[in-house]
C-alpha cells in the first residue's frame, strides 16, 4: 500500500520538463533526481517526500525518450504517478524500471494539489484520504501484468532468457 | 491490414494482427545514442548474457553531447565506445557520424519493411523508408540487444491525406507542424500515422523524413510512408541487402482518415511552447530573435541547407542576430561544400558546425540566456528546450528560418525584398 501528498500538474508534462536535458550528461538516477521537475515547479525537490504521488491530467511524460525521466522521479521518493493518460515511450520506460503509473480521470478531477492518497496497486484502488472518496484506475492488461510483477523488463527477459536456455 | 500492421505482422510471423494485441515483434536494427546508450548498457550488463544477439543489428551513434563538450559526457560516451568495441557493434566515431536519424538512412542500413528500434524518440523518422520505426527508452534497447525481440502493443492507424499542391517556400515541416496543430501533442497517442495524398507525392524524402520525424510531437508511435519511385531512387544506391516492399492492403481499417486541402497552405510556424501552438507564418507578428538555428534530425538534410542558401546568397545575417547552420552528417555537410553552400553561409556571416544535436536539446553550441528568442528548424519548443528556462523556441521550415535571420524578425522569405542583397563580396 502507497501512501503520499499529492504534487498535481496539468497536462502535457513533457520530458524537458520532467528532467532538462542540460543535465542529462550524467546517468545515475540520485544525481538526476536533483533537477526532477525543475523548469516548471523549482520548489518541487525541496518538498517532495518518500512516498509522495505525481498527479497530472493528459499526457504525462511527452517528448523524448529519456528513460532518465521515470528515474528522477522514482529517485525523488514518488511512489506512483496518477493521470488521465500518459505519453507512449514514458509509460513503457516507467513500467519498465518499475515506477508504477495509474491511469484514472475521475481521481485527477476529484483531488487537489496537496492532497493525501492512498493507492493499492494490487486492485487499482485509490483512496483520497483528505476528502474521503474512492476512485478504481484502469486495470493492466494481462501482458502488462506479467512485466509488472516479474519486477520490470529485466527480470522479465532473464526468465525469458533462461527458458530459453532450457 | 493498414501499412504498420502489415509490417508487425511480417515481423511475427503472423498472417494477420490487431490493434491492441500485444506481440513480440522481430527487430531489424536497434538504435541508441549517448544519452541513452549508457543506461541500456548497464541494464544489458544485469541479463547475465555476454554477446549481443547480433552486432551487426545494434548502431550506436555519439551525437547529442559531441564532440564532447564536458567531462561528464565524454564518460558517457567512453562507456558506449568502449562496448561497442567490445561487442563489435557499428559505432560511428566523431568526423564519421552524423545525427543518428540523419545518419543511418544515408548509410543504407534502415530500408523499407524493417523494424526498427532507437532509444531516441525521433527513431520515427525512418518510416519515411516505408520502415515501421518507433523509439523506446534504454531499458527496452537493453533487452532487445539481448534476444532480438521486443513487446509491442499493435496501433491503431490513423490515416492523414494531403490534397492539393504546395505552394512556393511551403514544404514537410509545413504539413507536419500544421497537423500537430490541427491534432494536438496528442492527437495521436500511441497510434501509427499514414501519411499519403498527391502533396505527399511530390515531396522528397528529405521532406518526408521531416515529417515522419515529427510524428512523435503528435504523440504518434510511427508515421509511416508507402514506397515509391523517390523511395527506389534513394535507397539504390545505398541498400547492401535484401528488403522488402509492403503496401496497405485495401480494406486497411483506420481508426480515423483526416483529409486536408493544402494548396494555399502558408509556411507555419509553432509559438513557445508547443509544437501545436502553430499559426501561419503571415500571422505570428512582429517578433524579433536573437538566434535561428537550421540544423538538427527535422531539417539538418541537403534540401534543407539548399532552400536556406538559397535565401542566404548576396544577403547578410541581420547584425542582431546569430545565425548556426548544423549539417546534419558528415555526407551532407561534404555535399553543402561541394554545391558551394557552406560559402554562402559563411560570406552571410553564419556560423557552421560539425554535426550534432547540439543545440536543440539544450546541450550546446547554442544555448539561450533568459529572455532571449530563437526561431529554429528544430522539433521541439518546451520550456527551457535550448537553454533558459525563461528563454522561448519558434519552430519553422529552414526558408523561414533563413529569411528571419535576415530580417531579424519572424519573416515570410517572401517579404525579404531585393534591398536585403548585398552588393559586392
Amino acid at each position: 500500500m502507497l501512501k503520499g501528498r499529492v504534487h498535481k500538474y496539468g497536462a502535457n508534462v513533457d520530458t524537458d520538463a520532467i528532467i532538462p536535458a542540460r543535465y542529462l550528461n550524467v546517468s545515475e538516477p540520485p544525481e538526476l533526481a536533483i533537477h526532477c521537475m525543475e523548469d516548471i515547479d523549482s520548489k518541487f525537490v525541496d518538498v517532495v517526500e518518500k512516498g509522495d504521488i505525481i498527479m497530472a491530467t493528459t499526457n504525462f511524460g511527452c517528448g523524448s525518450s529519456r528513460e532518465h525521466a521515470p528515474l528522477s522521479i522514482k529517485a525523488s521518493g514518488i511512489s506512483c504517478v496518477i493521470a488521465k493518460t500518459f505519453a507512449r515511450i514514458f509509460f513503457r520506460n516507467a513500467i519498465n524500471i518499475g515506477l508504477p503509473l495509474l491511469e484514472c480521470e475521475r481521481a485527477v478531477d476529484e483531488t487537489e494539489d496537496g492532497d493525501i492518497l492512498e493507492v493499492d496497486l494490487s486492485n487499482g484502488k485509490i483512496k483520497n484520504l483528505t476528502r474521503d472518496r474512492l476512485f478504481i484506475a484502469s486495470p493492466y492488461p494481462d501482458f502488462m501484468m506479467d512485466l509488472i510483477s516479474s519486477g520490470g523488463l529485466i527480470d522479465f527477459t532473464k526468465k525469458r532468457l533462461s527458458t530459453r536456455r532450457l | 491490414m493498414t501499412l504498420a500492421e502489415k509490417i508487425l505482422a511480417a515481423h511475427t510471423g503472423r498472417k494477420k494482427v490487431f490493434p491492441g494485441e500485444f506481440l513480440n515483434v522481430k527487430v531489424d536494427l536497434i538504435l541508441a545514442n549517448d544519452v541513452t546508450a549508457p543506461i541500456a548498457i548497464k541494464e544489458f550488463r544485469k541479463l547475465g548474457v555476454r554477446r549481443v544477439f547480433n552486432p551487426n543489428k545494434i548502431v550506436m551513434v555519439p551525437d547529442h553531447f559531441t564532440p564532447n563538450k564536458d567531462i561528464a559526457s565524454a564518460e558517457q560516451v567512453k562507456i558506449m565506445r568502449e562496448f561497442s568495441l567490445e561487442q563489435g557493434v557499428l559505432y560511428f566515431e566523431i568526423g564519421r557520424m552524423g545525427i543518428e536519424h540523419v545518419l543511418l538512412p544515408e548509410q543504407g542500413l534502415v530500408l523499407p519493411g524493417d523494424v526498427v528500434i532507437g532509444a531516441d524518440s525521433h527513431t520515427c523518422t525512418y518510416g519515411a523508408l516505408g520502415a515501421f520505426a518507433t523509439g523506446m527508452g534504454s531499458t527496452d534497447i537493453a533487452s532487445a540487444m539481448a534476444t532480438g525481440d521486443i513487446w509491442m502493443k499493435v496501433p491503431p492507424t490513423i490515416k492523414l491525406v494531403y490534397h492539393g499542391s504546395l505552394r512556393k517556400w511551403v514544404g514537410g515541416k509545413d504539413l507536419i507542424l500544421y497537423t500537430i496543430g490541427d491534432i494536438g501533442v496528442d492527437g495521436a497517442l500511441y497510434s501509427a500515422i499514414e501519411f499519403t495524398g498527391e502533396a505527399i507525392d511530390t515531396l522528397s524524402l528529405d521532406g518526408r523524413f521531416t515529417m515522419a520525424n515529427m510524428a512523435i510531437e503528435a504523440g504518434a508511435k510511427a508515421g509511416l510512408f508507402r514506397v515509391d519511385n523517390k523511395t527506389q531512387l534513394y535507397i539504390k544506391n545505398r541498400a547492401r541487402r535484401e528488403y522488402k516492399v509492403y503496401e496497405p492492403g485495401e480494406n486497411g481499417e483506420y481508426s480515423r482518415v483526416i483529409e486536408y486541402d493544402v494548396s494555399s497552405l502558408e509556411p507555419q510556424v509553432a509559438l513557445p511552447h508547443s509544437p501545436a501552438n502553430t499559426c501561419p507564418v503571415s500571422e505570428v507578428g512582429d517578433i524579433a530573435i536573437d538566434q535561428v538555428v537550421i540544423g538538427s534530425c527535422t531539417n539538418g538534410r541537403i534540401d534543407d541547407l539548399q532552400i536556406a542558401a538559397q535565401i542566404l546568397k548576396n544577403r547578410k545575417v541581420s547584425p542582431n542576430v546569430r545565425c548556426i547552420v548544423i549539417p546534419g552528417s558528415q555526407e551532407v555537410y561534404q555535399d553543402a561544400i561541394n554545391r558551394e553552400l557552406v560559402s554562402i553561409f559563411i560570406k552571410a556571416g553564419a556560423a557552421i558546425s560539425t554535426p550534432t544535436c547540439g543545440p536543440c536539446l539544450g546541450g550546446h553550441m547554442g544555448i539561450l540566456a533568459s529572455n532571449e528568442r530563437c526561431l529554429a528548424t528544430t522539433n521541439r519548443n518546451f520550456v527551457g528546450r535550448m537553454g533558459s528556462p525563461r528563454s522561448e523556441v519558434y519552430l519553422s521550415n529552414p526558408a523561414v528560418a533563413a529569411a528571419s535571420a535576415v530580417a531579424g524578425r519572424i519573416v515570410n522569405p517572401d517579404q525579404l525584398k531585393n534591398e536585403n542583397l548585398s552588393t559586392g563580396s
